[in-house]
């Protein structure tokens, strides 16, 4: 099992580190599915705080569950008590704020070239989640920091006022 | 998540209850899978109306399950979504595709 914090000179990776301005939130958790309804939680109070629409908090919400949930999957395939960060930041912009969403893992590199769309042409199960957290987030990307994946999600408020009912 | 199963003649009704995730969807996907091809009822209705949340993975499991009942010539019907589970099937463009209705009766009496 891995400890928690790790620095072993991840120099995009805040663990450790001072909180940077904007920075809400930052949790650190172990590769376990039972910690979703966590994350969940967390991110749908979060985002009503930073009064984003009852529709947007909620597809923010699914966003970083699904982006969890990817890790949990694909990166550490069902691995248990592998490391996870997920950073929460606040955006201000001119006339708008945001939230800014990080989650590292330190699962193998990730192919963007077999991140594809979904084709909604066939019946299968399967394929949905980057589908959701495209359709939720305004900026989606993905990069490798030093031993790190890195998925950066971004969603503005465009004014909305909150009405989240979480 | 909690899933039971009872029946009403030919047809199986499982009642979830919770929230459907990526932990808890396995056991949705088990019930689900074992009833339709062990039991082999002609109709499986899924009362979706205390689920607080789904997923993806919750969403491929009701794909699988609708599959192994065209298999094996059963209906695959949902009812009492909720608006999240119904927004949430809607993005996955398969609301359509699921039999859908309001509540058990309507779904008994389809």
């Amino acid at each position: 099992m891995k400890t928690f914090p790790q620095t072993r000179g991840r120099k995009a990776q805040p663990r450790g580190r001072a909180f940077a301005d904007g920075v809400l939130l930052q949790l650190a958790l172990p590769s376990d599915s039972s910690l979703l309804c966590v994350v969940r939680a967390t991110v749908a109070r979060l985002a009503a705080l930073l009064k984003f629409s009852g529709a947007d908090c909620r597809s923010v919400t699914r966003a970083v569950d699904e982006a969890m949930t990817n890790i949990l999957r694909h990166s550490y395939k069902g691995r248990r008590h592998q490391p996870i960060v997920i950073q929460f930041k606040q955006l201000r912009q001119a006339q708008d704020t945001g939230l800014e969403v990080i989650l590292w893992d330190e699962g193998p590199p990730i192919d963007c070239s077999k991140l594809r769309p979904r084709d909604f042409t066939q019946l299968r199960p399967g394929g949905l989640g980057l589908h959701f957290i495209r359709q939720a987030m305004d900026t989606v990307e993905f990069s490798r920091m030093g031993d790190a994946n890195q998925l950066r999600l971004l969603k503005y408020t465009r004014g909305a006022t909150a009405t989240a009912e979480l | 998540m909690q899933i039971s199963a009872r029946n009403a003649g030919v047809t199986t009704i499982f009642d979830v209850s919770g929230d459907i995730d990526f932990a808890t969807s396995p056991e949705i996907r088990r019930s689900l899978l074992h009833e339709i091809r062990e039991s082999r009822p002609s109709c499986v209705l899924m009362n979706l109306s205390r689920v607080r949340y789904i997923d993806s993975s919750a969403v491929a499991s009701l794909v699988e399950g609708l599959k192994a009942s065209r298999d094996f010539g059963s209906r695959f019907v949902l009812f009492g979504l909720s608006p999240y589970a119904r927004e949430v099937l809607q993005l996955s463009r398969l609301l359509k595709v699921f039999e859908v209705y309001d509540n058990e009766e309507q779904a008994l009496a389809s």
